[in-house]
This record gives structure tokens, C-alpha cells and sequence, in this order.
């Protein structure tokens, strides 16, 4: 799960972080109170969405030549007209896909003398098992762009979770983000805080790009990515109250109420699958055949025969799917159970578009006697190579 | 041969009282007879639970501890829920079984963080968490795969996604090969056992003639496997291969299912773990659907 920027960082006040002074609006109305609480002369207004290169994102109602997503002004009627130009349009970043996002939230913020632009990210290590930091001294663009050309400017320090960021951990990522004097002094308490927030809160990420070195010499977080493991949202109700969901696939949302591993795509084969590496795989045979996948869906190992059917019905529903593969390999996911959730949703929503079934594994002979009883137009399939093959034929004719 | 679990190897169940522990131990019992020595739950320590199938009973102890000194178990499966899984595990761990199978999916990767501490200061090995187990034709069977599938063989199968295990099995029974041992390492980030582990096990084990390797975006455990097989190869060991990578057409950035599936920051794309693979003279399938017969084409040369 992914939270805004403005949330971040009020998130990482809370854990004594060095972030500016700044307001949160939804409306114009609201930009002139909110400037008028921030010190001055000089205001950022920020775009809030869950997508990043909003610097240099477009709005597509302005043109090209209007300014992007991050704003500097330098009196309030200034950020009261960055506002209205901004709220409600569409912002189409690298990173948004060429649809962009709606613009429904701005952070307006107290602006800073910039120094030097650092880079630095928290995020569990897969290699040691352990949360490491990420660190550049090429911050405020792109990471995937600076390790790819300079590799050896980037820097991971993984932190002994039984001794939690130790003072030589600091030394080494202050001489990595090459830290002196004010800098150096600071990074004595933000590092360990950051790591605290991560652990506590159970981020997968924690983006601070960039890391700024002010004038002044002291380190400022000047935007904050985060994102949660939502395998951990069970413990921590304060994060879910972040969740915005119109930054997201109403198919998913609809999708995670059941808990369903859904993945919104644009292919018009829609997927039904038991586990993640066989809908993957799912995906993966259908392209090999000269199509797309829909979506990615993995109803999981244990599923009944209503969380069927509510799959069923989300891969439906969109109007992108011209036909759907059903595949299913039932270790503890018996096959009887799921003939049972697609006959029942077939049954409820009807079936537009061609139907290509593949069982194999627990009670299949049931499952495909369910299947051939039902009087729908199902067509079976005996293997995955048979599947993919039956449902691309039967879109293209 | 096999490797990890055999005939003889002795089951505890943690979780056992749930549905699904219930569920899987009467299957693992049915399996060849598999040895499920007993159950832990805090409170109903002195109990016994019984098989709804054939009425086996298995003794419920208060600890891990006390049921490994009672039964001599070397082997414990965990079923608990996501949010105690890691206590579980840090249970055995600290009880020192010697080997731990944790199926639970959606364990808190922080969690897992604190396990993995304790794993390597300790003579444990884990298996997953997020897995399907691991399964030996005919002798042992811990975790949830569908025993059915399986026919004693040749081929040792070791794959971080559960159903393509079942899709790599069933595809070896039916081209007559079978199998020596099937094992899920699990789709999790943080884990206990990585394909490096499984490979040296199948290298050394006479009985195992091929191996069938399954990965899936996200990481680097395969590139790291393919290191390791290269660096074998030199030594002289070295064994027929099939492969697949699951998640070619997985957009970046996003999580597909599994935690553990996802490209981000530039890394774990499926090609490059492609060609890492081939690189190491492992034939890397592009279909699911012919893990068998490229096996075989690989086996005729």
C-alpha cells in the first residue's frame, strides 16, 4: 500500500525527521489559509499522487509549455494560482503511464535553500534478509538511471537487526552521502530514526529523494515515498486510515475486499488462476501465443466457492476482456469447488465471451462433470499448453 | 535417495489443531505413512488429536521443545496463522529442530527479518515460509502438495512457485521420469532455504539424475544459482537441467501475488534470469507447459 507524500513526511515528523513546514488542501478555496500559515517568501506547491517524476510531469489540460506537478511560488497569490491550475487536472509523469492521474490532493510547503540533493532509501535487502540503506550522492533524479550508468555511486549499508543502526553504520552512510559538520550532526539522529519508522510502521520502502543538504549546512527530507507491506496492515489500523483509494484500480479494491491477488493489465485475455507462480506463468503463455493478458489473478490455495465467483465477476466486469482462461492445478484448491464458483457466477452475471477451463490435480474428474452438466458454453481444455492455444483461437475467430 | 526428508524422518505439527493442520496431517498421514509424531498447541498440551479419515491419534504437546524430547522428532511443519508464524518458527528454532517446514503465507516481512537473525546463529534449516513444502515419492511428505502427482524417479524438482512444483511434477510422471524429491523454497522475500541449498543437495544425491529449476521475477536467487552452478561445473559436478522463469510478461514495480514477485529498482527481470540460467547450460523452457519434454529432449541430447 502506498501513501502520499505529505502523509510520509508527517509520518516521519512523528519520528523527529527534519521535514518543512506544510499544509495539505483538497480545494483552491482552501491554498490562500494554507499559505498564509507557512513563514515565507518562498512556497512549493506539490501535487500529491501516488506516482513519481511529478517535477517534470505535464498536465494534459494545460499544453506543453505549462509548468509540471511541483510548483515553486514566491507570494501567496502565487501558490493560490499554481492551485488553480493544478487541482483537478490530469498529470501524466514517466512513471503514470500516458493516461496520467487526477490531481485531487496539493501539499503547499515552506521552500528551502537546496545545497546539495542526496539520495536515500530504506528497503529490506532479500540477499541478507535484512533492511539496508540505499545511498547516493546523486539525488533528485532518477535511481534506476544512476545505477545503471554509475553503479559505483551507489552505496548499500544493511543494518544487524539485533543492534539496529549502530554509530559505525552512521559513519558509513555520512561518508557515503559525504557529510560534514551540521550534516554529519544530524545524520547522528535521522538515520536511526528512519530505520525506526520502517521497522515500526513495517514499510517495504521508504523513499527520501531527495535528501537535502541546506545552506545553512543542516539535512532536510525534502519528499518522502512510502510504501507497506500489506501483509502487515493487520497490526497497524493508523496506516490503513492513509489509504486513498482513488489512487487505485477499482478492480483491485474490489479485489482485495475479497482477498484476491489481482493485477489490473492491458490485454484483453482475462486469467483466473490458483497460486501466484502458475498465474504468472498463466500470463506468460498466453504472450508466447500472440496475446495479452487482462490481469493477473491468483484466487489462492484455500479459496471457496464464493471467492470464485467474485473473481469471476471482477475479470467480467471489465470491458477490456474479450475472452477468459480458467486454469487451475488443485493442490489443496480442489476442482469440484471451483466448477462449482464459476457455474454459480456464469450463472449470475452470464457469460459474453468465450470460456476456456483447464483443471487438472484434486476431485478433477468432479470438477469437469460440474463443468459439462452446467449446460454452459465452456470449452475444456486438457492441458496448459491446450488452454492458451484454445482461448486465443477463440478470440481471434 | 532423496534429500531433506525420507521414510524415517519424524513430523511435529505445529498448528496442528487448525483446519487447515488438520486438514494437511491427515493427508500427510495418508501419504505412504508418513511418521506425524504429534501436535503443539500452549494450551491443550496433554491432548490428542485424531484423524477425521482413520482415527490415527497423535499426542498434543505444550511446547516444542517437550514434544521433540518426547517423540524424537527432526522435523517440525508450521500451519499457524500469519501473525504468530514467526513466534512459531523462532520456537523450533530455539527448541533446535533440526529441520522446519513453515507453509504460512502473508507473514509480515519484518517479521521474517527477526526470524532470519536467529536462523543463522542457529543449526536449523527452514523451509519457506509461503511454500508448498516438500514431498519424497512414496516415503514423506510434509506440506501441502497433492501426493497423487507424484511417481518415484529421477528428477529433483526445486521451484519457488507452489502450483508450477505441481505442474513441473506432474509433467515429469507423465514423460515416465518421476521424481527423487520435490521441494518449494516459497514465493517470500526473506526465506530460509535458497535454491543454492537445494542444488548442492541434488548434486550430491546419486539417486537424483536431473534437476527441474523454477523461478519467478523478483531478486536475485536464480542469477545467484546460476553463479553457483558454473562454479560446480568446473569442480565436475554437474547435472542435466530444464528450467522456467515465471513473470516474462509481469510489469515492473508491481507485486504478483507472491511478496517476493516483483521488479523493482531495475532488478529481478525475468530475462536477465533467463540468461544467467542458460548461461550455467541450464534449458530454459518458454512455455510452462513443456518443463517435461524439454527435460527429455535435454536427457536425449
Amino acid at each position: 500500500m502506498n501513501i502520499h507524500e505529505y502523509q510520509a513526511k508527517a509520518l516521519l515528523k512523528g519520528y523527529g525527521a527534519p521535514v518543512a513546514e506544510g499544509v495539505a488542501i483538497l480545494k483552491v478555496e482552501e491554498a490562500e489559509a494554507a499559505a498564509k500559515q507557512l513563514p515565507g517568501p518562498l512556497y512549493v506547491v506539490k501535487s500529491q499522487i501516488h506516482a513519481g517524476g511529478r517535477g517534470k510531469g505535464k498536465f494534459k489540460e494545460l499544453g506543453p509549455d505549462a509548468k509540471g506537478g511541483v510548483r515553486l511560488a514566491k507570494s501567496i497569490e502565487e501558490v493560490v494560482a499554481h492551485a488553480k491550475d493544478m487541482l483537478g487536472n490530469t498529470l501524466v509523469t514517466a512513471q503514470t503511464g500516458e493516461a496520467g492521474k487526477q490531481v485531487n490532493r496539493l501539499y503547499i510547503e515552506d521552500g528551502a535553500d537546496i545545497d546539495r540533493e542526496l539520495y536515500c532509501s530504506l528497503l529490506v535487502d532479500r540477499s541478507v534478509g535484512q533492511v539496508a540503506f540505499v545511498v547516493s550522492t546523486e539525488g533528485g533524479m532518477d535511481i534506476e538511471a544512476v545505477a545503471h550508468d554509475t553503479p559505483e555511486k551507489i552505496h548499500t549499508i544493511a543494518i544487524d537487526p539485533e543492534t539496529g543502526v549502530t554509530a559505525d553504520d552512521v559513519a558509513k552512510i555520512s561518508k557515503a552521502l559525504e557529510l560534514s559538520g551540521a550534516a554529519a550532526e544530524d545524520a547522528k539522529s535521522l538515520f536511526p530514526a528512519l530505520y525506526k519508522a520502517f521497522g515500526e510502521k513495517d514499510m517495504a520502502l521508504l523513499e527520501v529523494n531527495p535528501l537535502i543538504v541546506m545552506k545553512d549546512g543542516h539535512l532536510r527530507v525534502l519528499d518522502a515515498k512510502m510504501s507497506f507491506d500489506g501483509n502487515a496492515l493487520f497490526r497497524h489500523d493508523d496506516v490503513k486510515a492513509l489509504r486513498d483509494e482513488t489512487e487505485e484500480d477499482s478492480k483491485e479494491i474490489e479485489a482485495s475486499k475479497w482477498d484476491l491477488a489481482y493485477v489490473a493489465l492491458d490485454g484483453n485475455i482475462g486469467c483466473m488462476v490458483n497460486g501466484a507462480g502458475l498465474a504468472m506463468a498463466t500470463m506468460d503463455i498466453i504472450k508466447l501465443y500472440g496475446k495479452e493478458p487482462a490481469n493477473f489473478c491468483d484466487v489462492g490455495g484455500g479459496a471457496g466457492k464464493e471467492k470464485v465467483a467474485a473473481a469471476f465477476k471482477i475479470i467480467t466486469a471489465d470491458p477490456k476482456v474479450e475472452g477468459i482462461l480458467v486454469n487451475i492445478f488443485g493442490g489443496i484448491m480442489r476442482c469440484d469447488v471451483i466448477a462449482e464458483g464459476v457455474v454459480a457466477a456464469v450463472q449470475e452475471v452470464g457469460l459474453k465471451v468465450p470460456l476456456v477451463v483447464r483443471l487438472e490435480g484434486t476431485n478433477v474428474e468432479l470438477g469437469k462433470k460440474i463443468l459439462n452438466e452446467s449446460g454452459l458454453a465452456i470449452t475444456a481444455a486438457d492441458d496448459l499448453d491446450d488452454a492458451a492455444k484454445k482461448i486465443v483461437a477463440a478470440i481471434k475467430a | 535417495m532423496s534429500i531433506l526428508v525420507n521414510k524415517d524422518t519424524k513430523i511435529l505439527v505445529q498448528g496442528l489443531t487448525g483446519k487447515t493442520g488438520t486438514f494437511h496431517t491427515e493427508q500427510a498421514l495418508a501419504y505412504y505413512g508418513t511418521k506425524m509424531v504429534g501436535g503443539i498447541h500452549p494450551k491443550k498440551g496433554g491432548e490428542t488429536w485424531s484423524s477425521g479419515v482413520d482415527g490415527t491419534a497423535l499426542p498434543i504437546f505444550a511446547s516444542v521443545a517437550e514434544a521433540k524430547e518426547r517423540t524424537g522428532a527432526d522435523a517440525t511443519v508450521i500451519y499457524v496463522p500469519p501473525a504468530g508464524a514467526a513466534d512459531a518458527i523462532i520456537e523450533a528454532i530455539e527448541a533446535e529442530v533440526p529441520f522446519i517446514t513453515c507453509i504460512t503465507e502473508g507473514i509480515p516481512v519484518m517479521d521474517m527479518v527477526r526470524v532470519k537473525a536467529k536462523l543463522d546463529k542457529s543449526k536449523s534449516r527452514l523451509l519457506g515460509p509461503n511454500c508448498p513444502g516438500v514431498l519424497t515419492p512414496e516415503e514423506c511428505k510434509i506440506g501441502i502438495m497433492p501426493g497423487s502427482i507424484f511417481r518415484k524417479g529421477s528428477v529433483g524438482i526445486v521451484s519457488r512457485s507452489g502450483t508450477l512444483t505441481y505442474e513441473a511434477v506432474f509433467q515429469t510422471s507423465n514423460e515416465g521420469l518421476g521424481q527423487t524429491t520435490a521441494v518449494g523454497i516459497g514465493g517470500d522475500p526473506v526465506k530460509g532455504t535458497e535454491f543454492i541449498d537445494m542444488l548442492e543437495m541434488f548434486l550430491a544425491d546419486d539417486a537424483t539424475q536431473s534437476i527441474i529449476m523454477i523461478g519467478e521475477i523478483g531478486g536475485s536467487a536464480e542469477e545467484d544459482a546460476a553463479q553457483f552452478l558454473i562454479d560446480e561445473a568446473k569442480k565436475g559436478r554437474k547435472k542435466p537441467m530444464a528450467g522456467f522463469i515465471a513473470g516474462r510478461t509481469a510489469p515492473k514495480g508491481r507485486t504478483m501475488g507472491h511478496a517476493g514477485a516483483v521488479v523493482s529498482g531495475g532488478k529481478g527481470d525475468a530475462e536477465s534470469k533467463i540468461a544467467a540460467m542458460e548461461a550455467a547450460g541450464i534449458k530454459v523452457s518458454p512455455s510452462p507447459a513443456r518443463l517435461g519434454k524439454t527435460l527429455v529432449e535435454v536427457l536425449k541430447g
